[in-house]
């Protein structure tokens, strides 16, 4: 009972914590259900403007259009991010030398370069090659990230030296071995690396918002900024558009969230 | 130490394959074969490595070049004096309030941030806590949401009729609803409090990951020497976090910093520039109404000179208490 009572404040602070985590994505999922006067009203409950607000948003922005170059983005990025980060990391450990621990630790510089600082010279250069306005322009840029090569440099670390060398005798390439064997036993730190990339990508904003000047090629993250700007806010619209946005990232992060964790920690249990 | 690998691979060739005729191979060979993978590791990081110098650096080089230029859209000159955009964001009166924005946002913000995280941490990180998944989850989602998402849940939450005035004048905490985003002490407070509930789960989860690999036996020994759960957290647990503390504290430091996305969709700016970060500013001056590159990049580099003082300063300090 003593024990009981001691844990009592542990658990108020979480469940605090844990409510006031959750309020807010719950009012944006149950606001989409609702009409703008319902979410003015404050209405906490499920409504039935559902089906009135889908035809509503779509009527006025081209949904379909936005999910599609924001999924086309954040697929082609991951998937890039992960062969050329993951196969670099690779390198760094297992064939390091001087020289690469060198390079590596000039590259992690990159990671205090504020996006800021680089914003500017990266339109002009996108420019100067007429890219402004292209998918491959709003992608480039985030393919190589420190981050990551540094993520999967770690994880090479843990790569059983034995593993490498038996592979070698029985005469398997380098480039298979990295494809085989090193890739297969590190699944954890590639959902996490692919949670991450995801995620960034997806919700990338300021620079899709600088390169992509009409709105052609807008991402959800851009749709639902322009909704914003509108004269009249329609509330139930705005919600549920940003539903849409952020389903995707919440769904792959619901389902990878337990070898997202492994890949950060290393091993937990 | 790979040199030491390949030998005793070939001791394992002749252990294996008795018969095979010559059992060391030549001294010339085996360089042959640590020369070839070492270019296979350059090949293998060569373009990571480039698109990284390519997509950060050299632009970090360019800006610098351009922020001592001065002119409209493509026509550039070098200025005179070649520092004068920095001079002019001297005099600049909405600049200094934008730093001084976003200063506001990062003391004020970052420190409570931490300090939660690291609690929530320590809660989670109990043995015989019940239903631990569950709370991690809900305190991690709102990772899983963009920024400009919830910055427009947030701003609609925390519009004059909208929820929390809705909420507060239920409770009778307040008599009539407060315009937070029309005045500048509570539009920052909402920007404030948007990055709390977006940014702590993010944080926790590093140190839970710390907490993972926290030498147990430490914590036995404080319990037996008599130490409470108080003192042992913060005389125990918290010196062997610090590495990771130092790393929370600078990515959450630059982040804040780079701010756009908020100033953008939650507040814009205002009202009448009080809540703008620099980094929205640096969007105003580049790419709307008149853009200005060279003024523009001067400002970019402003930036960058404050994320690398005040990671520098971070890292004295976290290494000091060594």
């Amino acid at each position: 009972m003593t024990r009981a009572l001691r844990r009592a404040p542990g658990y108020l602070f979480l469940g605090v914590s844990a409510l006031l985590s959750v309020l807010p994505l719950y009012f944006m999922a149950v606001s989409a259900t609702n009409t703008s006067q319902d979410v003015l009203a404050s209405r906490m409950l499920p409504g039935g403007a559902l089906v009135e607000n889908f035809l509503a948003l779509v009527a006025s922005q081209d949904v379909a259009s936005a999910m599609w170059y924001s999924t086309l983005n954040a697929v082609v990025t991951t998937v890039l991010a992960l062969v050329v980060c993951s196969i670099a990391g690779y390198g760094f450990e297992v064939y390091h030398s001087r020289g690469k621990d060198r390079l590596m630790s000039f590259l992690l510089l990159a990671m205090m370069i504020p996006f800021a600082a680089t914003m500017i010279p990266l339109f002009q250069m996108f420019a100067s090659f007429g890219m402004v306005n292209s998918t491959a322009a709003v992608i480039l840029p985030a393919i190589a990230t420190p981050f990551l090569v540094l993520l999967f440099r770690q994880s090479a670390r843990t790569f059983p030296h034995e593993i490498l060398e038996a592979a070698r005798i029985d005469g398997l390439r380098e480039l298979n071995i990295f494809f085989r064997i090193f890739l297969p036993t590190m699944r954890s730190t590639y959902a996490a690396a692919a949670v991450i990339t995801f995620m960034t990508a997806w919700n990338n904003f300021l620079w899709p918002k600088v390169i992509l000047v009409n709105n052609t090629y807008q991402t959800m993250p851009m749709l639902i900024s322009n909704l914003r700007a509108g004269y009249v806010t329609d509330y139930g619209v705005l919600m549920l558009a940003v539903l849409l946005a952020s389903l995707p990232t919440m769904i792959l992060f619901l389902v990878l969230q337990r070898s997202f964790a492994e890949g950060i920690t290393g091993a937990i249990k | 130490m790979s040199l030491l690998a390949s030998a005793s691979a070939s001791g394992q060739v002749s252990g294996t394959a008795p018969g095979s005729g010559d059992v060391t191979p030549s001294r010339k060979r085996r360089f042959g074969i640590e020369q070839r993978r070492n270019v296979t590791g350059w090949v293998f990081l060569l373009p990571a490595a480039a698109l990284i110098l390519l997509m950060n650096f050299y632009p970090m080089a360019q800006a610098f070049i351009l922020s001592l230029k001065t002119g409209r859209g493509t026509r550039l000159n070098f200025a005179d004096p070649l520092w004068y955009n920095y001079q002019r964001l001297m005099q600049d009166e909405t600049f200094k309030l934008t730093v001084q924005n976003t200063f506001i946002y990062l003391i004020v913000q970052v420190p409570i941030m931490l300090v939660l995280a690291l609690i929530l941490a320590n809660l989670l990180n109990d043995k015989n806590l019940r239903f631990k998944g569950l709370w991690r989850t809900a305190i991690f989602l709102p990772c899983a949401v963009s920024l400009v998402s919830y910055s427009l849940v947030f701003r609609t939450m925390f519009s004059t009729d909208g929820l929390v005035n809705d909420m507060l004048m239920g409770l009778h905490f307040i008599d009539s609803p407060i315009n937070w985003l029309g005045q500048t002490g509570t539009a920052r407070l909402v920007i404030i409090l948007g990055l709390l509930w977006r940014w702590t789960g993010y944080n926790m989860v590093f140190y839970l990951a710390a907490l993972q690999n926290l030498d147990y036996s430490t914590l036995e020994a404080a319990r037996i020497d008599g130490a409470g759960s108080w003192r042992t957290f913060w005389h125990v647990t918290v010196p062997q976090l610090r590495p990771m503390i130092l790393l929370t504290a600078i990515m959450s430091t630059n982040g804040t910093i780079q701010l756009f996305d908020e100033s953008w969709n939650l507040t814009q700016g205002g009202p009448a520039y009080t809540s703008m970060t620099m980094s929205h500013y640096l969007f105003e001056l580049s790419f709307q109404k008149n853009p200005n590159f060279g003024y523009g990049a001067a400002l970019s580099y402003v930036i960058l000179i404050m994320v690398a003082l005040l990671a520098a300063i971070q890292m004295k300090v976290g290494d000091k208490r060594d």
